[in-house]
């Protein structure tokens, strides 16, 4: 069976990436000049003690008993700065400065989260254009 | 951008769509969008071209005599005059039923689907009362999708969010490159489950086939069962507290709890020795492989 060495950089506190933007921690990091890995622990599950008004009301419209797909959407943090991964637009979001980060990552995932479902329905989105842009008439 | 009418769109051909509203002159540089979350941006829930619909508002159609593509443009006329439940009768293993929904609804299908059923789905709860083929769920983006019968292969290929659930036993390469949600299966299934798998969490109350996890990249995979064997660079790991409580209440929402519990499930992630191949490691990969 191959392979028993986590091979990611463990995640020590929460601002980690804020701190050191590279994150080149392991020596194979080192020589190949990238991070390798997320810059958040994917596997995280949600805190559901956490949860904000918001989200819970987003849950009822939805009609689920959970946070469904939002379970995998977490606060990632790119070149040193807090940011969510869009997948819609296959990118990083930024989070502004105005907005305090919390001193834990499931409150910033829960913000995260929030901040997310806002800029996916709203007609700012780029998937508004796309969709102008290629849709059937 | 916003000065442009549909229908002035409606009269340009795709290329002038697409110059008009500015989509050629973006610069695509590095991998960021460079874009920053708005602060005050209000409180929507729904896609921005999503119909209203309302749960209470229930129709019922009879799909005997249509084909796939009637039964998917009567679900989405229906959604478009507000019904938020729909009941589809005598599906007959049709393929293709139920795709490309991307918003709220309800939908209840009373029989069996062929293959790609309910693919490409954003938001919906479906439940299925019978079998289905090859490919459910396939690229499934959020929603619920529930089957109280069997299903077939690639299972969930390629998920990328939500909560696809099979109340029995499934075929294999279930979760093939999945990149988010979560798959349970309440039965067994079948070889190479899990193939190449990203991101997102898989239980399999029963047992799993050859070959699980094989060249799985990130993820967990949850097994009650036995495991015949394990892919490439699939390796078990301590099943944390964390963990118990997530399968708890994963599994009590759909009524799944085995009778002994969760506490003898097997947890099974990465050993992350496949990540970022270049020509740099030759040997490592000479190892591996």
């Amino acid at each position: 069976m191959a392979g028993t060495q986590y091979r990611g950089s463990e995640i020590k506190n929460v601002d980690q990436f804020i701190d050191d933007s590279a994150g080149l921690s392991s020596e194979r990091e080192k020589e190949i000049g990238q991070h390798i890995g997320y810059r958040y622990d994917v596997n995280l599950v949600p805190d559901y003690k956490v949860i904000t008004p918001f989200l819970s009301k987003y849950m009822e419209i939805m009609g689920w008993d959970d946070l469904n797909w939002l379970e995998d959407v977490h606060m990632g943090y790119e070149d040193g700065k807090p940011a969510v991964f869009d997948r819609n637009i296959n990118g990083w979001v930024r989070v502004p400065d105005e907005i305090e980060l919390p001193d834990n990552q499931q409150d910033r995932d829960m913000i995260a989260r929030e901040l997310l479902v806002k800029f996916q329905m709203s007609d700012r989105h780029p998937l508004v254009t796309l969709r102008k842009a290629y849709m059937k008439f | 951008m916003a000065s442009i009418s549909d229908s002035d769109l409606k009269e340009m051909t795709q290329d002038e769509r697409v110059k008009a509203l500015g989509m050629t002159s973006e610069q695509l540089t590095g991998r960021s969008m460079f874009m920053e979350f708005d602060a005050d941006a209000s409180d929507r829930f729904l896609y921005p071209w999503a119909p209203e619909v309302d749960f209470n508002k229930r129709i019922e159609i009879d799909s005997d005599q249509m084909t796939s593509t009637e039964v998917n443009e009567e679900i989405k006329k229906f959604m478009d005059q507000g019904y938020g439940t729909i009941v589809l009768k005598n599906p007959r293993g049709k393929h293709s039923i139920g795709v490309g929904i991307l918003s709220k609804l309800n939908l209840i299908i009373e029989g069996s689907t062929g293959y790609f059923g309910v693919g490409l789905i954003d938001g919906p709860n479906v439940r299925i009362t019978g079998r289905v083929g090859w490919s459910c769920g396939e690229n499934m983006m959020s929603g619920t999708v529930l089957i109280e019968k069997n299903a077939g292969s690639t299972f969930g290929a390629a998920i990328r969010g939500g909560d696809l659930v099979c109340r029995g036993s499934v075929g294999s390469r279930t979760g093939i490159d999945m990149k988010g949600g979560t798959i349970l299966v309440g039965g067994d299934t079948g070889a190479l489950s899990g193939f190449m798998m990203q991101r997102g969490r898989m239980v399999v109350c029963g047992n799993a086939g050859k070959n699980l996890g094989d060249s799985m990249y990130d993820g967990t995979i949850y097994v009650g069962g036995e495991i015949k064997s394990l892919g490439v660079d699939a390796v078990p790991a301590e099943l944390t507290d964390l963990d118990k409580n997530w399968l708890t209440r994963k599994l009590t929402q759909y009524g799944m709890v085995p009778t002994k519990g969760v506490n003898h499930f097997q947890k099974i992630v990465a050993g992350k020795m496949l990540w970022n191949y270049d020509n740099l490691e030759p040997s490592e990969k000479k190892l591996i492989l």
